[in-house]
């Protein structure tokens, strides 16, 4: 599971009011290659939540990235590049994405999460 | 990518081994997919360098022919883990990345507007009525950004149409093409070798959401 789609998954349990962004428990990391799409990563960046990345990214092991970011950076390939790696060279492949209220886990296996609810979560 | 090569690159992805009913699982075909996915990529320029979800990807033809097609980031979402296990498989096959994840479409929440452009071939609704409906209201209120992409059975173009406008947020809905299901005989309640219904595929756009 790469780290693009955790920006946009949230807990859905019965009764959490704010589901996101769901914690990263890693077990495995793997990471693959991805070639450097400049236009799509800006696309993204007005899209996602960039804090939510940053934290996810540290927890993956990844540290690169700045804290704050802004549109003008989007012109330095430096900054490109890391956002990629994070965005969508990292994938959690074997852990857990945890509910931030209810402490409840998703499990992640062969980088699939597990999101379905038991009967009384729905 | 030539539209026969997309077609015949599909045409050798695995299927539901032991399809369940509960789900309505039926394969979507080679024939469909490539068309569904080569309309959505060189008339509208949905797919590449986008962002594509697959609503109920089952073993993940769909999705898979947006990978083919360029999208840079492919989810497929489904409820069974067995059908899953089969996408992966399927998606390592063609040397391609898609992500997945196992959940019911129903019930899942959303944050942003990331997904630029939905694909899928819902359950029909001949089990649990409205599934179908279930799943555009979804793909449509919450998801996704730019446009929706689905199969529904010609009978019920008109319900189709009204029910998107009026109830799922739908801005426009469009039938782009007509064309023929092939329906394998998978189940023991099918009496006949295979049949062959009238789907419409139809895109569909969404009201701005933010």
């Amino acid at each position: 599971m790469r780290l693009l789609t955790h920006n946009m998954l949230a807990s859905n349990i019965k009764g959490v009011a704010n589901g996101f962004p769901l914690k990263i428990e890693v077990g495995q990391v793997v990471e693959k290659h991805v070639d450097l799409n400049p236009e799509f990563l800006k696309n993204m960046f007005a899209k996602l939540d960039y804090k939510v990345l940053v934290e996810a990214s540290k927890t993956m092991g990844y540290a690169d990235l700045p804290e704050q970011a802004e549109p003008s950076m989007l012109e330095s390939e430096d900054f490109l590049r890391k956002l990629n790696h994070a965005l969508l060279e990292l994938h959690l492949e074997e852990g857990a994405l945890v509910c931030p209220e209810t402490g409840r886990k998703f499990p992640v296996n062969k980088g699939i999460p597990n999101m379905l609810l038991h009967e009384d979560e729905v | 990518m030539k539209l026969k090569q997309l077609e015949g690159l599909l045409g050798s992805l695995e299927q539901f081994s032991n399809p369940k009913i509960e789900f309505e699982q039926y394969p979507t075909g080679p024939h469909i997919a490539s068309r569904m996915l080569y309309t959505a990529e060189n008339s509208f320029g949905d797919v590449s360098d986008k962002v594509v979800a697959d609503f109920g990807c089952g073993c993940g033809t769909l999705g898979l022919a947006a990978a083919l097609l360029g999208a840079e980031h492919v989810v497929g979402f489904d409820i069974d883990a067995d059908s899953l296990e089969i996408a992966r498989d399927n998606a390592d096959e063609l040397e391609v990345d898609m992500e997945f994840v196992q959940c019911d479409i129903r019930n899942l929440s959303w944050n942003g507007q990331i997904i630029n452009t939905i694909v899928m071939n819902p359950p029909f609704g001949t089990r649990r009525k409205g599934a179908d409906m279930d799943f555009l209201s979804v793909a449509l209120k919450v998801v996704a950004s730019e446009s929706v992409y689905s199969l529904h059975k010609t009978t019920t173009r008109d319900h189709v149409r009204r029910t998107a406008l009026r109830d799922c947020n739908a801005r426009s809905a469009e039938v782009i093409c007509e064309l023929r299901y092939d329906v394998p005989q998978l189940y023991k309640f099918h009496k006949k070798k295979e049949v062959d219904i009238a789907v419409d595929l139809w895109r569909f756009v969404p009201q701005g959401k933010q």
